[in-house]
């Protein structure tokens, strides 16, 4: 059967299906079926979260103080941009300000916990759908050694050096017990780099895997830890304390400084090692330009890091804010998150009763209420599904739009964004890039261009950090060491009923939280995430999400080995556990509880 | 395929001398109250051993666990898969995805029966038939429990696999269920925490590697080693406390002048972990040190104890030690006795020789 979508994709669900459960080395868990034709290329993709958790739910009735602590702990990757959106609704909600201090330490912590994201997600999620292990070990090092130096003058980078690394990957390989590596499609047709630069690449994700530890640093000394640091309403936990009796129990020089040269490390490592990584990849896969999907059409961000404190606007955050629709990037449209016509959720497709399932809800009036059904097309059984029904219920993530629009947020959203409003920190290195590469301009909307994406935006977050740091030791400088606000900390001083909204840019894409606040408790709490975005099924309109349209179209060389699903897929960086929530906004507990 | 690597091969590529390495096998033969002739055989086993195969699953969780194992410091988490332990599926790292990573389940039971650590990083939710989460199209707790059958022994990562964490907080509309609400009859090692401080993820994995033995537990499941004392009990602002120094708000003079959190909600009397004493992220800080109190992240049921910024009770007179000391034996009290019902299910077991063996209960290891 043929259906076309209202973005013009045409979805043929003849052909074989190709089941992917679990798909690994993601955030949660995630089922991808697709359907190939006779030349092995994709006509129709079906994604689907397969957990759901229930925090909104469990946040009702609790003390909105808290709920940074509840909402941190959706995510323990991006962990600490879910507790900063709660802080952002909660005091939205309260009209709390925050002093510049805090301001400069949340972008730090912000920005640290970016980099550190996209690091991880390059290398250790990513990476091995690019780099063949196994032909690495077939790598000449002297060979390697002149391509890496050839790049970059990263130290670490002699014959010597990879040759022991390669001498510890083969015993490693060789020892019958390759753990992670076990299994993998290695010598796919659809690996393009030569053995030296997989050993290359290879060598960066055990330095990677050393070095992503430092940069959660910058956490530990903001918030006490990482995973999960501790965030404030209304501020920063961490006072500061430079130059006075008892110092040592707060941020001082020795914090400082140590912030500092984590700073200087990771800004090293984006620069000579990561960058440098995606670069010689590309030039190897130029020709594997798959998986735009949505990313040439409808793409939005919610903008981010604030440059003075306390302002939201569009012109005071560095990251851009904006959607664009239908792949006119000469226009951006501005995005409100209160105007209940712009972003709404449906789950027509989604395993949730809506009373009208024909119309989305704005997250500030939304209805959640669990229903799992397969659809009759299913194959297997309520508890062993064998095939999805794309054309029922088939997933536990909801399909948000905005203006109807499915849109891809995220990385590349973002950066086709500042490039569309010709900011130059953002146009000139990706046509820096497309030109080293000699790509044209729509080589962006690809897989690759997702990844490369990310590895400029962890470059630009390490200058970013930078740039706070030297604000942040500017103003304590000036005698200012105010780090959190108090003045409405007691729930005693809050008007009886209010309602906010936070947002951030995650490292995977547009973050918000909408909270109602009544008499000192919440009253209702939704997020919407990124990965509900790009991961979300059909909705009533026909639309497909951006995970299913980045499918479309692309060949598999070998069906039985789903390299190219897991490479487009992984794109993306989802994170299963953020996408699929539940709210209950009437005070009512829309939950069934079974009792067995 | 090449011979497999022993832990013997790690020890001596890791530049340990045969000799030392006899000298640590009659040491810990003769610490572990074994008799003559123990420490050869001991000798034998680790340079006949394969690297400890690990199973890591993921249920309804946040990874936060994983994050926090692979910022290891001592051990390099490298070096501990590359080197200590055969991490042969983690859906998180792994290379292969779909049937090929599912294969990779049955073989490992079959050819590692009863030698293979069930690593579990979050919790089966049972409503719905267990479709909250959904592995391989089936709920994730038949996985979880068909893998646990043939396991040596079960480690419980983090508080959402130890007693449920937050999806587990109330009303728990999934009836997330902790791991040994499900699996029983096979040592569960409970590693509590949100997360659980890295280097006590790997210390209890390398315990178990280098030792032979599973780390003695309290009776909540804890490692002793990690888990038996207060996060108050070391904590560097323990002075104040009973000098009376306290933060009375945010960002006051006693906050820059580090005094203690207890007034703004420290949890520190009642939380049972490690965090002031290894601390966090290679010894940088710990939540107290960045100036927020303890939220009591590795105590069961944590979510549900009121606000973080609730003191824990009113307690009319501070500055001296028996009332720091009756705050954390009022807290320990009540869940000690909350715990009474599965602490006759918490048993100790050697891992090698008399694996199935029931030595003692309550922590107790019994010499022989």
């Amino acid at each position: 059967m043929t259906i076309d979508t209202p973005t013009g994709d045409t979805l043929e669900n003849s052909g074989k299906r190709i089941v992917v459960d679990p798909v690994t080395r993601i955030e949660g868990h995630m089922r991808i079926e697709v359907n190939v034709d006779e030349n092995n290329i994709i006509r129709n993709a079906v994604s689907t979260g397969t957990m759901w958790r229930g925090i909104e739910v469990i946040l009702k009735n609790r003390d909105p103080r808290d709920a940074w602590a509840f909402t941190e702990r959706i995510c323990g990757v991006c962990t600490g941009t879910h507790a900063l959106t709660s802080v952002r609704a909660v005091e939205n909600a309260l009209g709390i300000t925050i002093p510049e201090n805090a301001n400069s330490i949340r972008n730090l912590m912000q920005l640290a916990l970016l980099v550190h994201d996209h690091v991880v997600h390059f290398y250790h999620l990513h990476a091995l759908d690019w780099v063949d292990v196994i032909s690495s070990l077939s790598a000449d090092p002297k060979a390697t050694s002149a391509l890496a130096q050839s790049v970059s003058d990263w130290p670490l980078s002699s014959p010597g050096y990879f040759k022991d690394v390669q001498a510890r990957l083969r015993k490693f390989i060789e020892s019958g017990q390759p753990g992670p590596f076990k299994n993998g499609y290695w010598g796919n047709a659809s690996y393009k780099l030569p053995p030296e630069a997989n050993l290359m690449v290879l060598t960066h994700y055990l330095e990677a895997l050393d070095f992503q530890k430092e940069i959660v640093k910058i956490h530990s000394i903001f918030g006490g830890k990482n995973p999960h640091p501790n965030w404030l309403v209304g501020g920063v936990p961490c006072p500061i304390n430079v130059d006075g009796t008892g110092g040592v129990g707060a941020i001082n020089m020795e914090r400082l400084n140590m912030v500092a040269s984590v700073i200087d490390q990771l800004i090293e490592f984006n620069d000579k090692v990561y960058i440098r990584d995606i670069m010689a990849i590309g030039a190897f896969y130029k020709d594997w330009l798959y998986g735009g999907g949505l990313s040439g059409k409808n793409v939005l961000a919610y903008g981010d890091v604030p440059e003075h404190a306390n302002d939201y606007s569009e012109a005071n955050l560095k990251l851009p804010r904006g959607a664009i629709i239908n792949g006119n990037l000469a226009e951006v449209h501005p995005v409100d998150h209160a105007d209940p016509e712009q972003i709404q959720e449906f789950v027509t497709h989604s395993w949730y009763r809506y009373p009208d399932e024909t119309k989305g809800l704005h997250p500030w009036d939304g209805v959640t209420e669990p229903h799992y059904e397969l659809g009759p097309n299913a194959k297997g059984s309520k508890t062993n599904i064998e095939q999805l029904d794309e054309n029922a219920k088939y997933s536990w993530i909801k399909a948000p739009r905005w203006r109807g629009h499915a849109m891809e947020v995220g990385p590349l959203a973002r950066w086709v964004l500042g490039y569309a409003q010709n900011k130059a920190e953002f146009k000139e290195p990706v046509d820096k890039v497309l030109k080293d590469l000699g790509l044209p301009l729509s080589a962006l909307f690809s897989t690759f261009g997702r990844t490369a994406a990310r590895a400029l935006e962890s470059t630009w977050a390490g200058h970013q950090m930078r740039y706070f740091q030297n604000k942040l030791i500017a103003s304590v400088r000036t005698g200012d060491s105010y780090t959190a606000n108090v003045d409405k900390w007691k729930p005693e001083t809050w008007p009886r009923m209010v309602k906010g909204v936070g947002f951030t840019e995650a490292p995977r894409g547009a973050l918000a939280h909408w909270i109602k606040i009544k008499e000192g408790r919440i009253d209702n709490y939704q997020c919407v995430v990124p990965t509900t975005w790009n991961g979300s099924p059909r909705d009533p309109a026909g639309n497909i999400g951006a995970f299913e349209a980045a499918l479309l179209d692309m060949p598999m060389s070998d069906p039985a080995q789903p390299l190219e699903i897991l490479r487009t897929i992984h794109s993306f960086d989802p994170c299963l556990a953020c996408s699929t929530h539940i709210m209950s906004p009437d005070g009512q507990e829309r939950t069934r509880v079974q009792i067995r | 395929m090449a011979t497999a690597e022993t832990f013997y091969d790690v020890i001596r590529r890791q530049g340990i001398t045969r000799r030392s390495f006899t000298k640590f096998c009659s040491l810990t033969a003769a610490s572990l109250g074994f008799g003559p002739g123990a420490a050869s055989a001991m000798a034998e086993a680790l340079q006949t051993r394969e690297r400890v195969p690990v199973i890591w699953m993921h249920g309804l969780e946040c990874t936060c666990c994983s994050e926090s194992f692979i910022r290891s410091a001592h051990p390099l988490v490298k070096d501990v898969v590359l080197s200590m332990i055969s991490l042969d599926y983690d859906e998180m790292i792994m290379a292969a995805a779909g049937h090929q990573a599912e294969a990779i389940l049955g073989e490992t039971r079959a050819k590692y029966k009863g030698k293979y650590i069930l690593a579990v990083e979050g919790n089966p939710p049972l409503n719905e038939n267990g479709m909250y989460c959904i592995a391989g199209g089936r709920p994730f707790v038949e996985k979880l429990r068909w893998m646990a059958e043939d396991a040596m022994a079960v480690i419980a990562w983090g508080t959402c696999a130890a007693s449920g964490c937050v999806q587990a907080a109330k009303p728990n509309p999934t009836r997330a269920t902790p791991v040994d609400k499900v699996i029983h009859g096979k040592p569960i090692i409970k590693v509590p925490g949100c997360p659980p401080i890295a280097e006590v993820m790997t210390g209890v994995l390398t315990f178990i590697i280098t030792f032979d033995k599973l780390p003695e537990l309290d009776r909540q499941g804890r490692p002793k080693m990690f888990y038996s004392q207060r996060v108050h009990d070391k904590c560097y602002r323990r002075p104040h406390f009973d000098a009376g120094q306290f933060v009375e708000e945010w960002d006051d003079e006693g906050a820059r002048k580090g005094y203690c959190l207890y007034k703004t909600g420290c949890k520190g009397p009642t939380t049972y972990n490690a965090c002031s004493t290894v601390r966090w992220n290679g010894g940088v800080s710990f939540p107290i040190q960045s100036g927020h109190g303890c939220i009591g992240c590795s105590e069961e049921g944590f979510w549900d104890q009121g606000s973080f910024y609730d003191r824990l009770t009113n307690v009319e007179q501070f500055g001296i030690e028996a009332n720091a000391d009756k705050i954390g034996l009022t807290a320990a009290g009540v869940v000690g006795g909350a715990i009474t019902a599965h602490a006759a299910a918490t048993v100790i077991k050697r891992v090698t020789t008399k694996r199935e063996k029931t030595e003692a209960q309550h922590g107790q290891e019994t010499p022989r």
